[in-house]
């Protein structure tokens, strides 16, 4: 069964039954979906969550919806891999790394999708739609699709042609907006008001989507033998992954299934969107919004709904928010994969960059161990890296041409 | 000067239903302290008691978030669209 107990604005407090509604009709604050923990205290335990699904349903408990027939394509259970090498040249004791570009798409956002389709269905839903930055628009095509729900995914027109055709492959109907992820956000709250039958994951259905990305506190947790890992490095855009990794952290240690303090969360950003990193930095309440000119289009939200949220935790936890360059991005995800045989997307070069400057800079203690989150894979950003990595030498198809070649460039051993 | 004001879903009780309402303002501040004017109550839930945007509440001209412009202090041009809608995200 599932502990969610209706929906609960966070800004006034104001509560409201499980059902199709992103803001509070007040104040316009986030709702949360709110559990009844007490009465979840000693009936969800080790035990009974070991017992369940390697997906993230093994958490149905904690989820809004109980996952009797969750809409489910595997989503959750990555990967939670200790890494040596990359550790070692980063100067980390204990590091490491969530992989989360192992979900059924590619990304961490067959978490939320699976979630958010799940109570969708739940609440009479039959058609699947999203604002997107490309990773949530794949998953929301391929789960409808799994479920013979036509999709509207709406991305802004000029992402990488993979995570384009990764979307569009599922049928759905996709629409690329001349503008950016923010533009398409907005256009996408105009569009729920015209079309309330549609289920937004991320508008109308945000309460329920955003829940989903708990399971990846709760896994790390799990994965480390049902301890707390000292330091987490997310990737932020929204703002919705920290927050709620974060609120997962807390879940656990309040039900008794965690052991050790509550980590030390730190916003991994681009440089050339950092509106949340900067806020931190200048010690601002205020959010101001940018223009995102970055290669890790996954993180380019300008305009971060849940950005107070994430300046909240990293100053509550003693955190810190870095932000990097496309160059460090795209040397980051060669160090990564050279290192440790992982692809990851330009927001996994974003979050080891990150965490490379935060180390350098003493926020992040390199004695105490380290979660990063790698949230996508490799192959969706192609474009970034086509140009620079490709053939070491052409040759032709003789003995002498290879030897030629083999001669000219000496092997190299991944790092 | 008229301008026109669209409501999000949330609002829309508020005015009888209507996606958007027509008034005379000369900046955002204006049209939305217009349709409080006509319709009690709605100034209350996008403005906070300073007289400043909730934070939850974004505000476009025409395509432009106000906070890139000069705020409630915007200058409107007439027929232009001013549109209220709830801050969210999620990529």
């Amino acid at each position: 069964m599932s502990f969610a107990i209706g929906l609960k604005c966070r800004e006034c407090g104001a509560t409201y039954p499980s059902e199709a509604r992103y803001v509070c009709d007040f104040c316009f604050g986030p709702l949360e979906v709110a559990y009844d923990l007490d009465a979840a205290k000693g009936v969800v335990t080790r035990e009974s969550i070991s017992a369940g699904p390697s997906s993230i349903w093994r958490y149905a408990d904690l989820l809004p919806d109980p996952g009797y027939e969750p809409v489910d394509l595997g989503a959750g259970w990555t990967p939670l891999r200790r890494a040596h090498r990359l550790g070692e040249l980063l100067g980390v004791k204990e590091l490491w790394l969530k992989d989360d570009t192992r979900n059924p798409t590619g990304s961490f956002k067959d978490r939320v999708v699976s979630v958010a389709l799940s109570s969708a269905r739940r609440l009479g839903f039959s058609t699947a739609a999203c604002a997107s930055t490309g990773n949530l628009a794949t998953s929301v095509a391929a789960h409808a699709a799994a479920i013979g729900w036509p999709s509207v995914t709406i991305i802004p027109s000029d992402l990488e042609k993979s995570k384009i055709a990764m979307t569009a492959i599922f049928g759905g109907t996709v629409l690329g907006v001349e503008g950016n992820y923010d533009d398409v956000n907005r256009l996408c709250v105009e569009l729920v008001s015209e079309h309330p039958d549609w289920a937004f994951a991320n508008v109308n259905l945000r309460a329920y989507y955003a829940e989903g990305s708990k399971t990846l506190a709760y896994e790390i947790v799990e994965q480390l033998g049902w301890r707390t890992p000292d330091q987490v490095v997310v990737p932020v855009a929204s703002g919705s992954q920290l927050t709620k990794v974060a609120k997962g952290f807390r879940e656990f240690a309040y039900l008794g299934l965690s052991e050790g303090p509550s980590p030390t969360l730190f916003a991994a950003q681009a440089t050339g969107c950092s509106p949340i990193s900067t806020a931190f930095a200048e010690g601002s309440e205020i959010i101001r919004p940018v223009r995102p000119n970055t290669i890790a289009r996954s993180l380019a939200i300008g305009n971060p709904a849940d950005g107070p949220y994430v300046l909240d935790e990293l100053r509550q936890g003693g955190g810190d928010g870095g932000s990097v360059s496309d160059e460090e991005i795209l040397e980051c995800m060669g160090l990564l994969a050279q290192t440790e045989g992982i692809f990851a997307e330009t927001a996994g070069g974003v979050t080891i960059a990150t965490l490379r400057q935060l180390v350098g800079r003493g926020s992040i203690d390199p004695n105490k161990s380290v979660v990063a989150i790698i949230s996508g894979h490799g192959l969706k950003t192609l474009d970034a890296i086509v140009d620079t990595a490709t053939v070491t030498a052409t040759i032709s198809p003789s003995l002498a041409s290879a030897q030629a070649a083999l001669g000219v460039h000496e092997l190299v051993a991944a790092s | 000067m008229s301008v026109i004001v669209r409501l999000p879903s949330q609002l829309r009780v508020l005015v009888g239903g209507a996606g958007e309402v027509q008034v005379e303002a000369k900046n955002v501040k204006d049209a939305i302290l217009a349709v409080e004017a006509l319709h009690p109550g709605l100034a209350s839930r996008v403005l906070d008691d300073n007289g400043n945007l909730r934070r939850f509440v974004n505000v476009f001209v025409v395509d432009e978030d106000v906070r890139f412009l000069d705020g409630l202090e915007t200058i409107l041009e007439p027929g232009q669209t001013v549109s209220l809608v709830p801050a969210v995200a999620g990529g």
